[in-house]
């Protein structure tokens, strides 16, 4: 059994994922302008909140490129890994004391109004012994 | 010590499990430890009370019994973390024997917050049901598993992948703020809510009630209730469980179930109904009614009703209406147009029903044919009746509501002569 922990006291990293579907027709500027207005204040909010670890926004899925090894040979495909009308469109990486304090901060990310967040815990691994 | 029964044993475990459990969780903030130490604390009283008779307070002393036992285990692993955790439990020790000078609040808090983790959002649904009974309830792992007719390994896995979510993903063991409850809440009465229709309308299997069933849903609202009297919904759902399981000797014979036009009122369970409609009375005029307590409402019309004949069927549809605006869902349409017909006449019924076939969610809910069945029939309109009958025979899933189907189809098909016919063969 592991040693107990109580997430009030270790801090947990969460990664939020932030889906969401690419609009068909680019939006218009005002549009555009009205939208990046609240990601910016989403993105200062989450970085004077002393939680912010990293977070980036990733250019549109067309530029994506998925690589993969069958035996020795490498094989590099146009486009992400699964075609889904929802793509995965960035990233927080964020230090919480518990699921609620992500979750909260999840709902407030303009990411969650125009798609959905997949809020997922960061797998901690003890370092080896150098 | 004192003299009491040794008999009172089990009880006193069934009582003091809860308590026992969010308490240790608080300390140790692990539900695998705490379940450990508390189960080691009830094996040592297993043995001990019989002989020594039962301590005059059994839970503290689970919980001294427990608290040692963890200790023990924790210095053993003689990791960092573990004694940072030795430290932190005999701290919080301290502060609670401190605290519960005062009464038993901190107690409670533990349990309320036992309550918020094994009903969070972020578990699925059985999940939330499993950990509720066997943490909250203190149900053994396989009377989880009878419960719901699943095998014990299955219940027992899903007990753990609960768990693991709960640990692996942060969920903490606190009591929402104020300004959460009312998103926090809703999940935790639903998880008892569940609990109770499925004891009293089994989706599966041959018994149409499952007593012990519903006799622990009803113990956890009681508990939820005393823990947050001032939610009004708390009380709706306790009151709507009493107001529903007070039928519940008469809602089954021997030769099946019984529905409510034709069940004998004089053994529905008056004391329930005296505290359903007590706690309803305390309860609606604090402002706008929730669903639970919409609910509980049209429960209590039926049970004030001297006879099926004579229940006010306007108020109960009134009642269901607001219910829609409230808590809009394809089954509560369908108990609305029901309530219709009663109150109009089956013509009437049956064209509120008619809006409803289409609908999805109701494509496979047995009771919308059987509803147009029974009004069919009461036209007169036979054969169709016997489709309806037919189609809601093809849904239904528990047996004691096929057998009552079935009665009601045998009932308007005309008897064929069934004799058989000699030399048709060969």
């Amino acid at each position: 059994m592991p040693p107990p922990c109580d997430p009030k006291e270790g801090k947990m990293r969460y990664m939020f994922l932030i889906y969401g579907e690419e609009p068909a027709t680019p939006p218009s500027q005002e549009e555009l302008d009205a939208e990046m207005a609240e990601w910016w204040k989403y993105d200062n909010a989450i970085k004077e909140s002393g939680l912010f670890l990293a977070g980036d926004a990733l250019q549109p899925s067309q530029t994506a490129t998925t690589v993969r090894l069958k035996g020795d040979e490498r094989i590099v495909t146009d486009g992400p890994f699964a075609e889904t009308r929802e793509v995965l469109g960035g990233y927080y990486l964020i230090d919480a004391p518990d699921l609620d304090t992500a979750l909260d901060w999840a709902a407030k990310c303009p990411g969650a109004k125009y798609g959905s967040m997949e809020v997922r815990p960061v797998m901690e691994f003890d370092t080896p012994e150098q | 010590m004192s003299e009491r029964a040794v008999g009172t044993v089990e009880a006193v475990f069934r009582e003091e499990w809860g308590r026992l459990l969010a308490t240790l969780v608080r300390w140790l903030g692990d539900l695998d430890l705490a379940e450990e130490v508390a189960a080691d604390a009830v094996a040592v009283a297993v043995e001990r009370w019989p002989v020594d008779g039962v301590p005059d307070r059994p839970g503290a002393w689970l919980l001294t019994t427990a608290r040692r036992r963890a200790v023990d285990l924790l210095r053993r692993r003689q990791t960092y973390a573990a004694k940072l955790a030795v430290l932190k439990v005999e701290a919080l020790r301290a502060d609670s024997e401190h605290r519960s000078a005062d009464g038993a609040t901190s107690i409670d808090d533990d349990r309320l917050r036992l309550f918020f983790t094994c009903c969070h959002p972020a578990l699925p649904m059985d999940g939330r049901v499993a950990l509720t009974l066997r943490y909250l309830g203190g149900l053994s792992t396989s009377e989880v598993a009878r419960a719901f007719l699943v095998p014990e390994k299955t219940m027992a896995q899903r007990l753990t992948r609960a768990k693991r979510k709960i640990k692996d993903a942060g969920i903490p063991y606190r009591v929402p703020r104020a300004d959460e409850l009312p998103a926090r809440l809703p999940a935790v009465l639903s998880v008892i809510y569940l609990i109770f229709t499925e004891a009293y309308a089994a989706s599966g299997g041959p018994a149409l009630v499952r007593p012990d069933l519903a006799d622990e849903a009803l113990r956890l609202a009681r508990i939820l209730f005393e823990l947050l009297p001032a939610e009004r919904e708390v009380a709706g759902l306790l009151a709507l469980l009493l107001l529903v399981d007070a039928r519940r000797d008469a809602r089954v014979s021997d030769t099946g179930l019984v529905l409510l036009a034709d069940q004998d009122r004089t053994r529905w369970d008056h004391t329930k109904i005296d505290e359903g409609i007590g706690l309803l009375d305390r309860t609606l005029p604090g402002g706008p009614p929730g669903p639970y307590a919409l609910q509980a409402a049209i429960a209590a019309v039926h049970d004030e009703a001297p006879s099926f004949e004579a229940t006010d069927w306007r108020q109960i549809v009134a009642l269901y209406e607001v219910l829609r605006s409230v808590a809009p869902s394809p089954v509560v349409d369908l108990n609305r147009a029901a309530a219709l017909g009663m109150a109009h006449g089956p013509a009437v019924g049956l064209k509120y029903l008619g809006e409803l076939t289409e609908m999805p969610e109701l494509q496979r809910y047995h009771l919308l044919p059987a509803a147009r069945a029974r009004f069919l029939e009461d036209l007169g309109r036979l054969d169709e009746a016997t489709q309806a009958y037919r189609l809601a025979l093809d849904l239904v899933r528990n047996d004691v509501e096929r057998v009552y189907l079935q009665r009601r189809l045998d009932a308007i098909t005309p008897v064929v002569d069934v004799k058989p016919r000699g030399g048709t063969a060969g």
